[in-house]
């Protein structure tokens, strides 16, 4: 039984300086359904962060809705967790691996015993049940970036929001991420908004594909993505179904670039 | 080729263990002051002169000034003024900065007349502070203040103002309290920054401390210096320089252990980069 979790209605932000106003955003609509996977790709430029700060409740919009759990989004929400791109400068130098997985929980109502089980379980999801008290900078790339992941899977969220959280590690450890992403997404039913500018990692992952037009942005298409749930970074990849849909997302990117897309007139 | 041989001999070198590293470190840090003594003994020993003793002279007159009822009567006296001085700065900098640097009006409010402050030589301050507040152990602990406070609270506010932007984007995605947010992300990320005015600060509290004991006082190391410089007490006058100096060695090592503790993930880092 499908049931929205997530719902962005004439979304629209407009930057304003001294030098006179950019339309980051245009008008962007969609659902994500509570469970869902959806990946978010654009052309560079179009704004992909903007709308992330905008649904984490990190940035006001200038106009329209945004409700996560039927409430509409103000301030940064309980039920939601977001892995930046910059692991370096989003965990805490100063805190152990432990500590920065910790820290988020210390203002929910729990035990410490609960706590500390929440922690165990994450690092243990992420596989770095080994590394609690090493520290963010004594690891590498992925590592920290998994760090990163466990602390926002520790958090419970409804929704975790992942801004191009790979765009910054090397193709191997990249794969290794993806499958884990996908491996939290299947096994703990976590509803995942994956925002990145890599095709082939938005189709390898998604159940959606929502691809977003050149700045202002409008939702050029939400594309459902009809690979079998079970995925495998060699034989989906050479699927001759994949092929065609990253060929398709491709191409509407392509379009995207260039403007040729048509923004439909409600 | 030659510096090929050194790489090679230094690399032969580490292996046989610690202690020989820190061996040749003590070596290292004590030798130049060993050299220095040396010479001085002989050129005083050669050509003595009135007002340059020579370091066993001077070295008996410390033992018999400051061993003994001048350690109450004036060690002590003006190391608690130092401490107090020292615990209130950094206190009142942090506490002051770390407003200061959050609040962005208060900060473009304060910071050029903090500016000014800064720039007024507080040894100027003593006579003023001495006539409104009278010559007791405040007002010097207040002049300790008035120049050892500034270091850190320029510093605190520039480290307070500068933490990294994902880092509070973080700390606000995941709801952190107001105090969680100052005690796991904005003081520790401005640790550095205030370390580096409480080290300055710590040279600036010890002269300040000296000079506001210079002004009508009957007890303090600073005091106790322009005495014996009155009265031709040269040899003593010397070993209070000396009491001084190792006074600020000791301030530098008990800082660099803090130090050490406070910022390990900080020295952590650069190790990792510069590897």
């Amino acid at each position: 039984m499908p049931e929205t979790l997530l719902k962005v209605e004439n979304l629209k932000k407009v930057y304003e300086s001294s030098t006179g106003s950019v339309e980051a955003i245009g008008d962007i609509s969609f659902e994500m359904q509570r469970g869902e996977l959806v990946c978010i790709v654009g052309p560079s430029g179009c704004g992909k962060t903007t709308l992330l700060k905008c649904i984490a409740g990190l940035l006001a919009p200038t106009s329209g809705v945004i409700e996560l759990d039927g409430k509409p989004v103000t301030h940064p929400p309980e039920n939601m967790a977001l892995v930046f791109q910059e692991y370096g400068r989003s965990l805490y130098p100063w805190l152990t691996v432990r500590g920065n997985v910790e820290l988020p929980l210390k203002h929910k109502k729990l035990s410490k015993s609960e706590r500390a089980q929440l922690v165990d379980d994450a690092l243990l999801a992420v596989g770095l049940d080994h590394a609690g008290n090493s520290y963010p900078w004594q690891l590498s790339g992925g590592m920290q970036q998994r760090v990163a992941i466990a602390r926002a899977v520790a958090y419970q969220p409804e929704v975790l929001i992942m801004d191009e959280p790979f765009a910054a590690v090397d193709a191997q450890t990249r794969a290794d991420l993806e499958d884990l992403v996908r491996q939290l997404h299947r096994d703990r039913g976590m509803s995942l908004l994956f925002v990145t500018h890599d095709i082939d990692e938005s189709v390898y992952l998604g159940e959606r594909v929502i691809v977003l037009s050149k700045s202002p942005t409008w939702v050029q298409e939400d594309l459902p993505i009809d690979l079998a749930p079970e995925r495998d970074q060699i034989t989906t990849r050479a699927l001759p179904r994949f092929t065609e849909l990253r060929t398709h997302v491709y191409e509407q990117i392509q379009r995207a670039k260039r403007g040729e897309a048509v923004r439909p007139t409600v | 080729m030659s510096s090929m041989m050194t790489r090679s001999i230094s690399v032969l070198r580490k292996p046989p263990g610690r202690s020989r590293s820190i061996l040749s470190s003590i070596w290292f840090a004590l030798g130049l002051p060993f050299l220095l003594l040396v010479v001085w003994g002989i050129w005083a020993t050669i050509s003595p002169q009135k007002f340059f003793p020579g370091p066993i002279a001077i070295i008996q007159a410390f033992i018999e000034t400051w061993v003994g009822p001048a350690f109450f009567a004036d060690v002590l006296p003006s190391l608690a003024r130092l401490g107090v001085g020292i615990v209130v700065s950094i206190a009142v900098g942090i506490v002051a900065g770390t407003v200061i640097g959050l609040v962005r009006w208060l900060r473009e409010l304060l910071e050029p007349t903090l500016e000014f402050f800064r720039a007024v030589p507080p040894p100027v301050l003593v006579p003023i502070l001495m006539l409104i507040f009278g010559p007791g152990d405040a007002t010097r602990v207040l002049v300790i203040l008035a120049g050892a406070v500034w270091p850190v609270l320029l510093n605190t506010i520039e480290g307070v103002r500068s933490t990294d932007s994902i880092m509070t984007e973080t700390a606000r995605s995941y709801a952190l309290t107001p105090v969680q947010r100052l005690r796991y992300l904005v003081l520790p990320s401005a640790s550095p920054r205030i370390m580096a005015g409480v080290r300055q600060s710590l040279s600036v509290a010890l002269i300040l401390m000296v000079i506001s004991e210079m002004f009508n006082n009957s007890s303090g190391l600073g005091y106790r210096i322009t005495y014996f410089q009155t009265n031709y007490l040269i040899a003593e006058m010397w070993s209070g320089i000396l009491l001084l100096g190792l006074m600020g060695v000791l301030l530098a090592v008990i800082f660099g252990f803090v130090e050490r503790r406070v910022l390990r993930w900080y020295h952590g880092i650069k190790e990792v980069e510069r590897a």
